[in-house]
């Protein structure tokens, strides 16, 4: 189908958008297989204990109820033996707990067992037939109360440089202490796996994940099985934020269910076990301490954090890490902590630790630009560094400041008021705020098949997949520009473990590492062209492949554009259908690892509090990014603005609440957990420096995914602190925080 | 309590499917036999449905326990009406019955005999895309695509109800339809401008 008017695609659009616009875009749980059973979670009532007994003789009577699958019928999974020896050579033991494996129970909605029926009414039906009895221990889920208890705390990781808690002798300085609770991904699509065993060692499956690669790899290395037999397909991905960047339980699962039944399964998460079973950011204590010198140049920084895992794994991400480097600093010391509670496992959420780590480190120097009486952006620059202060390399490029001014101008923070609580516009308290994000940029290893035939089509493969950035759309571009030639010719293909493998999507780290890959894939096939054309086009005999590009379509002599010969008809001349190659591209050469990359953004917020409720209305934001090279334009901006929509809700509205007395969630819900919806969203202007890094990787560009993210909250609070006066350090805001008493109607 | 099955051998776990290897290989009558030997236990009675969906009449036997949602994903093979919850608050599933907006995952199938349905695979002829779904593509209203349809199918009767005078007015009536990636700056802005073009949607 055709957009309106057009026949050719705009090269504006979404390559892939016309199918998710038409709906026949297909996610995961989507797929039909012949004679296909459905599989549902039946999960823990309590947090922590052990099953006494299990009663499935209800639902296995229950109309359509082909098995309910728990430890005691559980088929042996190579990669659930914990003794090596037991272990096959190629199986290693499965990371985290081994679903319907025993009858320990080690957090509050776990699977306890997997009913399989011939439709999904007869498999819910029977899920409420499955009765447990249990043992119940002692438990522990609340985290403001065990993190005061040292003797609870694990594996605290120190940094220091300098003399440490110097900020205190500073002329001026600040010391607090910040909360943010559990947060949960929540993408729209639910995590759905549908398991196919089409032979006795050789499964495939539909799953929702980041990283076809990676869930491939871990399925061949717990059932024991082969790359070539295990193939993960993961066409689209309905948003994931990094909740897919592992394979969580519904994979295991669904393919012991298909290989105990001898039918496909399919398996699809509800809604509330998407709050326990696919990861969540922890929830995080910090305590924040900057000094300066009466000119405002930071004398010292600390930072201490303490963030939850699962008492069953560790689970550590680069809260403090900002703190090291963002700033000019002689003097820091960092320390991070993590408490294990019986709780499922976190894992990264947009932004990872640096957004929770950023929240504090940017409200404690707006902070402290009050205590200085200095604008909060001229303290920044004051302290702006073109060297990382930890690594002691130079930034490849960094252009915060361009940011910066471009942030200032359009929010208006001029208007911004010096004294807190004193600008009101119709009667609203009016704030301004801003805050700084800062994220790695990565360049890993992929590899890419290129493909040009001699009907002019050219097709790259590579096993990465698309969450939402656009990735499809972004490598097209980047080989459109590297073979000179138009979109429309060129068809990327990736979620499938089948093609050249990529890395999984995440850590803003897709561009970089996929589209140098894709780069290098296309300047291989202009070169082999330039040697066909030699070759073969009499026109070219005795020129050397320098002395010719590859554009349009074209061979042609640079010196001589008369001298050409089209790429479809070189092709025929050399008697091939086609070039057909797979390059590798690996990560950071030796002249790139002189430098240290990241990606940087300005968040920029104008605000309304209302001074007889306190609710909050962001009014305006503009968000900039300093990222390299933006490839896509349109996606580019598109990341920015759902950076925005995601810390509007980390700010004001996203909280898991828990009821300790019972270790569960009470909120597993959009109905209790609240994202931000169309009409909290402000106009927001989006801005990006769009100069390429010099010396990154051979296209110039950055990951925004993540950077889009960091900061966000902490503007929000820098801009609720100028409208009123109240500093709020825990997140999210919401009007109790600002002394506002909730009355009921 | 030990847990089941401690691994010796990876042939255990893998030879249960030795049967099933030729199955899928094999013509679909094979598969319709292999599926009947099985032993199934009875499914509960069927219910009667008749609905029209994207203008096709269907006479359906369907469980009366399907919700409308399943009953078009699971049964009818329309995969672009969405699964975001099952509790009628996240909106991927918006479809029009009867011209209405209507959340589908809180519908029972049956309580919609003889309703027209349009989900968004018969928003357009299909030959052309609808106003509103090329507006979304122009104005990128959406990253990961799933909450899309719904948005849609949301967007289309938003203008037609009249509800798309403001932008206010649109972000109110679209606050039904959740958008994780926050796309919601360029939904507004695609029903803004197809409302101001004045297209017959």
């Amino acid at each position: 189908m055709k957009s309106n008017n057009n026949t050719l695609l705009i090269e504006d659009e979404r390559v892939d958008g016309s199918d998710k616009v038409t709906g026949k875009a297909k996610y995961a749980a989507e797929h039909s297989l012949p004679n296909m059973a459905y599989a549902v979670f039946v999960t823990s009532t309590i947090a922590k204990g052990n099953i006494k007994t299990l009663d499935t003789s209800k639902a296995l009577a229950s109309p359509g109820v082909l098995d309910v699958i728990y430890y005691a019928n559980c088929p042996a999974v190579p990669g659930y033996a914990s003794n090596a020896a037991d272990r096959p050579k190629n199986v290693s033991e499965w990371r985290g707990y081994k679903v319907l494996y025993d009858n320990k129970v080690r957090f509050f909605g776990q699977p306890i067992a997997l009913v399989v029926a011939d439709s999904f009414e007869n498999a819910n039906a029977a899920v409420r037939l499955v009765k447990a009895e249990y043992e119940i221990e002692k438990f522990e889920t609340n985290f403001d109360k065990a993190r005061l208890d040292p003797t609870l705390l694990k594996s605290p990781v120190n940094y220091k440089r300098g003399t440490e808690k110097k900020f205190k002798e500073a002329a001026s300085f600040v010391e607090a202490e910040y909360n943010i609770p559990i947060e949960v991904h929540n993408a729209m699509e639910l995590f759905a796996t549908i398991a196919f065993w089409e032979g006795e060692d050789r499964v495939t499956l539909y799953d929702k994940t980041q990283g076809p690669k990676s869930t491939q790899s871990t399925v061949v290395r717990t059932f024991g099985l082969t790359d070539k037999n295990v193939r993960v397909i993961t066409e689209n991905v309905g948003g994931a934020f990094g909740s897919g960047l592992r394979t969580w339980a519904n994979v295991p699962a669904a393919c012991i269910a298909a290989k105990k039944l001898n039918r496909p399964v399919k398996l699809v998460l509800t809604r509330p076990q998407m709050f326990t079973l696919v990861g969540y950011r922890p929830q995080s204590w910090q305590k924040v301490g900057i000094g300066a010198d009466a000119s405002g140049n930071f004398m010292g920084i600390s930072h201490e954090a303490i963030s939850n895992c699962a008492r069953y794994e560790d689970f550590r991400e680069g809260i403090v890490e900002a703190s090291k480097f963002l700033y000019a600093c002689e003097n820091v010391d960092t320390k991070h902590s993590i408490l294990p509670l019986d709780m499922s496992s976190p894992i990264w959420m947009r932004g990872p630790g640096e957004a929770t780590g950023c929240f504090a480190l940017e409200s404690a120097i707006d902070e402290l630009a009050y205590k200085l009486n200095m604008d909060p952006v001229q303290l920044r620059i004051k302290n702006f560094t073109a060297i990382n202060p930890d690594n002691k390399l130079p930034f490849s490029d960094i252009n915060i400041k361009d940011c910066y001014a471009y942030g200032m101008e359009k929010i208006g923070w001029k208007n911004r008021p010096m004294v807190p609580g004193s600008l009101k516009e119709n009667g609203m308290l009016i704030g301004y705020g801003m805050s700084v994000g800062v994220f790695g940029a990565g360049k890993g290893t992929a590899s890419v098949r290129i493909v040009l035939s001699n009907d002019g089509k050219l097709i790259l493969e590579c096993a990465v997949s698309d969450m939402g950035p656009g990735t499809m759309t972004s490598m097209t571009k980047i080989a459109a520009e590297a073979m000179q030639m138009p979109m429309q010719k060129i068809k990327f293909k990736l979620g499938d473990s089948d093609l050249p493998p990529g890395p999984s999507q995440g850590g803003s780290g897709t561009t970089s590492t996929v589209g140098s890959a894709v780069d290098m894939a296309c300047k291989t096939v202009q070169l082999k062209l330039k040697e066909l054309a030699i070759q073969f086009a009499p026109a070219f005999t005795g020129m050397t492949a320098d002395a010719l590009e590859v554009k349009n379509e074209m061979v042609v002599a640079k010196a001589n554009a008369a001298i050409k010969i089209e790429v479809p008809s070189l092709l025929k001349l050399a008697n091939q259908d086609k070039i057909d190659l797979t390059i590798t591209s690996s990560g950071k050469t030796a002249e790139q690892l002189k430098y240290t990359s990241n990606s940087f953004s300005a968040h920029f917020v104008k605000l309304a509090v209302n001074p007889k409720d306190g609710t909050i209305k962001v009014l305006n934001v503009v968000t900039t990014g300093d990222a390299g090279k933006i490839v896509s334009p349109k996606t580019a901006r598109s990341q920015m603005l759902g950076g925005v929509v995601g810390g509007i809700g980390m700010a004001l509205t996203e909280k898991v609440e828990m009821d300790h007395t019972t270790g569960q969630i009470i909120n597993a819900s959009f109905g209790g957990y609240h994202v931000p919806l169309h009409s909290q969203i402000p106009n927001t202007e989006v801005y990006f420096v769009n100069k390429p890094d010099p010396h990154v990787n051979d296209i110039g560009s950055k990951g925004i995914g993540e950077i889009a993210l960091i900061g966000f909250a902490g503007a929000i609070a820098n801009a609720v602190y100028n409208a009123t006066g109240k500093r709020v350090r825990d997140l999210p805001i919401t009007p109790d925080k600002l002394g506002y008493k909730i009355v009921k109607a | 309590m030990n847990p089941c099955n401690s691994y010796k051998s990876r042939r255990g776990f893998l030879k249960k499917s030795a049967s099933i290897a030729a199955l899928y290989l094999a013509p679909a009558t094979l598969v319709k036999t292999f599926a009947i030997d099985r032993v199934v236990p009875l499914p509960i009675a069927k219910e009667k449905l008749t609905i029209t969906i994207n203008g096709k009449l269907m006479n359906l036997e369907i469980d009366a326990r399907t919700t409308l949602l399943n009953l078009l994903r699971e049964d009818l093979a329309y995969t672009g009406t969405k699964k975001g919850c099952e509790m009628g608050q996240c909106g991927a599933c918006t479809i029009h019955i009867n011209g209405k907006r209507t959340k589908s995952c809180i519908q029972l199938a049956l309580s919609n005999q003889n309703n027209k349905i349009t989900t968004i695979e018969g928003l357009s002829d299909g030959t052309e895309l609808h106003p509103m779904q090329a507006a979304f593509l122009k104005n990128d209203a959406f990253q990961c695509g799933y909450c899309t349809s719904g948005q849609i199918m949301s967007a289309v009767t938003c203008v037609r109800e009249g509800n798309a005078k403001t932008r206010k007015s649109i972000q109110a009536y679209m606050d039904t339809n959740i958008c994780r990636c926050g796309a919601y700056q360029n939904i507004v802005d695609a029903i803004e401008e197809v409302a101001k073009s004045g297209a017959k949607i």
